[in-house]
């Protein structure tokens, strides 16, 4: 399968007073034409300035992508010049933010601001544009879309203006929609349907989907890969079935532990502790100091990536054949 | 929208009332009369002009007097240049000060927007720093000192535009800099302050995101977001500025009404106080109607009138 996008070893810092932040600390990941990849991790790990970073909308100063590439299509994108760079925001990769109540401008029309994307990279004509913009308000499901597009923002509600949104993310038909936590604002019966909206528009138009979110349930829902992101790094990637079903790393466990179950009686378990500090992260795993099996080389040196499939990577000390052994006395021991 | 503009005007005229009445009462209980100045005239003399002024008629009778005229238009004569009605005085100094107002009140709204733009684009940046010390200064000096130091300057010193009085454009320009700084500096940075809020709003990351020119994320996107706090300060500034200022009218001897509001006080020239008083009033309070039916131009989410049905 061709991959679209290739990120490698994408490194982001920002520069405030307080020092230096690293916020996204080596990130590999890519994704095939046509697939839904989800970017799992709790606030803070680094996956909004991924896909910021991808984009190249990180705000420089403060932001700036010190090191890697984005290969978008065997492009990097991290060496365009921003006009260059303009031609590709919106065409070939589009984003869809977080709160559809903010992502709209409050004082132009919905047809407006459907069709202003396409008429700056498009050059077309105010009536192709407008029937173009129709068509994008059916396919997202927007009822009565002619008297739609002269209402206002205030005058739809959330789960309609995410659909408007993603109508304006898929006008230009882009190959790469990256989509940030698109549906955490949203009632949980609207969220239903805008995933289930997700799946339709990937069926339609064959556009690569970047899911970030920390809502697993979103993920089991339309994720096809998942890279489980923690404290600036991908700790663990591979396919749906293999991170749900066989979580190699502890934070990864952790993670699907702490989802409320129907089959399950008892508490939640929580991963107890916060993650590090990003102004100093530590030398080796970030996830040591929380981790209940961590070992003095978790502390030390961080662990290279093991390939378990040719999907499934992950980035422990558990894999390396010297733990195994220990392993498995701490789980006789235990008995 | 007709029934809202019709409950407007009855507002207004209501409002209008109160302040002729409060004027009227604070005016009439300073003691003294218009002729207690008058050296030359005698006893006599006085009784006879009070007469012809109704000012021996008891106080209410006076009021009632003056607001019949008021309805009919007509401000009564002056007291102190007796050959001219308050009229005459308002329809003379009027068109000039409200041409001196105007041309004013844009050069200040151009430039301070520019400037506040322009800073919120640079924030922290050398721009920023330079934009908002011209925004400082121009707060922080008096229009009268500004006024003075550019007649020595750019008149007296190096005669580029005329020194004082109102014949050509070439003597507006001056006028026009001393009284648009102060207004500018205070657009400038009422424009910056808003426009950096409105800059990090996800909409513009949206609009980015898009792919459009920065220059029309700005215009279109940003910009007329930003512009609601300076709409609310126009209604103010602009009945402020058109219906004159003594100090600038004074500096550059224009003919503008601006001093009226001053000397008829001084003179205790009863007809003219009341004159501008009230036509600054109703100026200021068709100023203020103007700006609240702009804001639902600019955002529509404010809506002056009710949706029918509703």
């Amino acid at each position: 399968m061709e991959k679209i996008l290739e990120v490698q070893d994408l490194h982001v810092r920002f520069t405030t007073y307080g020092g230096t932040v690293q916020a996204v600390r080596g990130v590999d990941f890519h994704i095939h034409k046509g697939e839904t990849l989800a970017i799992v991790g709790e606030s803070g790990c680094g996956k909004s300035v991924t896909s910021n970073a991808i984009m190249r909308l990180i705000p420089n100063p403060p932001g700036k992508i010190t090191k890697g590439k984005v290969l978008f299509k065997g492009q990097d994108l991290t060496k365009l010049t921003e006009k260059k760079m303009r031609s590709i925001r919106g065409v070939d990769i589009s984003m869809i933010f977080q709160d559809p109540m903010t992502a709209l401008n409050p004082t132009l029309t919905i047809g407006t601001q459907l069709v202003e994307g396409l008429k700056q990279h498009r050059k077309v004509s105010d009536s192709i544009a407008m029937k173009k913009a129709l068509e994008m308000m059916q396919l997202v499901g927007i009822p009565n879309p002619e008297e739609r597009m002269k209402q206002y923002p205030h005058q739809f509600s959330g789960g309609m203006r995410q659909r408007i949104v993603i109508a304006i993310a898929l006008i230009c038909e882009p190959e790469l929609l990256i989509a940030d936590e698109p549906t955490t604002a949203l009632d949980v019966t609207i969220q239903a349907q805008i995933l289930e909206l997700f799946e339709k528009i990937q069926e339609v138009t064959g556009v690569s989907i970047i899911l970030i979110t920390h809502d697993l349930g979103v993920v089991a829902k339309i994720a096809d890969r998942i890279a489980v992101m923690y404290a600036g790094k991908i700790i663990e990637t591979g396919t749906k079935r293999e991170i749900f079903y066989q979580p190699q790393h502890p934070y990864t466990q952790g993670l699907l532990n702490s989802v409320p179950r129907l089959d399950t009686k008892g508490k939640l378990q929580p991963i107890n502790g916060t993650p590090p500090d990003l102004f100093s992260p530590p030398l080796g795993c970030p996830f040591t100091s929380r981790c209940p099996l961590a070992m003095e080389v978790c502390n030390k040196v961080y662990p290279d990536s093991t390939r378990l499939s040719d999907s499934h990577a992950v980035d422990c000390w558990l894999q390396d054949e010297r733990a195994k052994k220990l392993l498995a006395t701490m789980v006789t021991n235990k008995r | 929208m007709l029934r809202y503009i019709l409950k407007r005007l009855l507002i207004m005229i209501l409002t209008l009332w109160i302040i002729i009445t409060l004027t009227f009462v604070l005016m009439t209980s300073i003691p003294g009369s218009p002729f207690t100045s008058d050296q030359t005239s005698n006893e006599t003399v006085q009784q006879n002009l009070e007469k012809h002024y109704n000012l021996d008629k008891p106080k209410y009778m006076q009021y009632l007097l003056y607001l019949k005229s008021i309805v009919t238009l007509d401000f009564g004569p002056s007291i102190k240049q007796p050959n001219q009605t308050v009229n005459d005085l308002l329809g003379r100094g009027f068109p000039i000060s409200f041409e001196l107002g105007i041309v004013t009140v844009i050069v200040a709204v151009i430039s301070g927007i520019t400037l506040g733009v322009l800073a919120a684009l640079r924030h922290n940046g050398i721009i920023d720093y330079l934009a908002m010390g011209i925004a400082v200064l121009g707060i922080s000096i008096p229009n009268f000192i500004l006024a003075t130091l550019l007649i020595q300057k750019l008149a007296v010193d190096w005669e580029i535009f005329p020194v004082a009085t109102w014949a050509s454009p070439m003597h507006m320009v001056l006028p026009v800099l001393a009284l648009a700084t102060g207004p500018m500096a205070i657009i400038a940075r009422l424009t910056r302050s808003t426009m950096l809020e409105v800059l990090t709003q996800d909409y513009i990351k949206m609009a980015r995101a898009k792919g459009l020119a920065p220059w029309k994320i700005i215009i279109k996107h940003a910009l007329r977001n930003a512009l609601m706090p300076v709409i609310t300060i126009m209604g103010t500034l602009l009945a402020g500025i058109l219906t004159g200022t003594f100090v600038i009218e004074q500096i550059f001897a224009i003919p503008g009404m601006g001093k009226y509001f001053v000397e008829s006080i001084n003179h205790r020239d009863y007809p003219v106080i009341m004159g501008t008083t009230v036509f600054y009033s109703a100026f200021l309070i068709i100023m203020l109607f103007l700006v609240d039916i702009a804001y639902g131009f600019v955002d529509p989410r404010i809506k002056v009138t009710k949706k029918e049905g509703e």
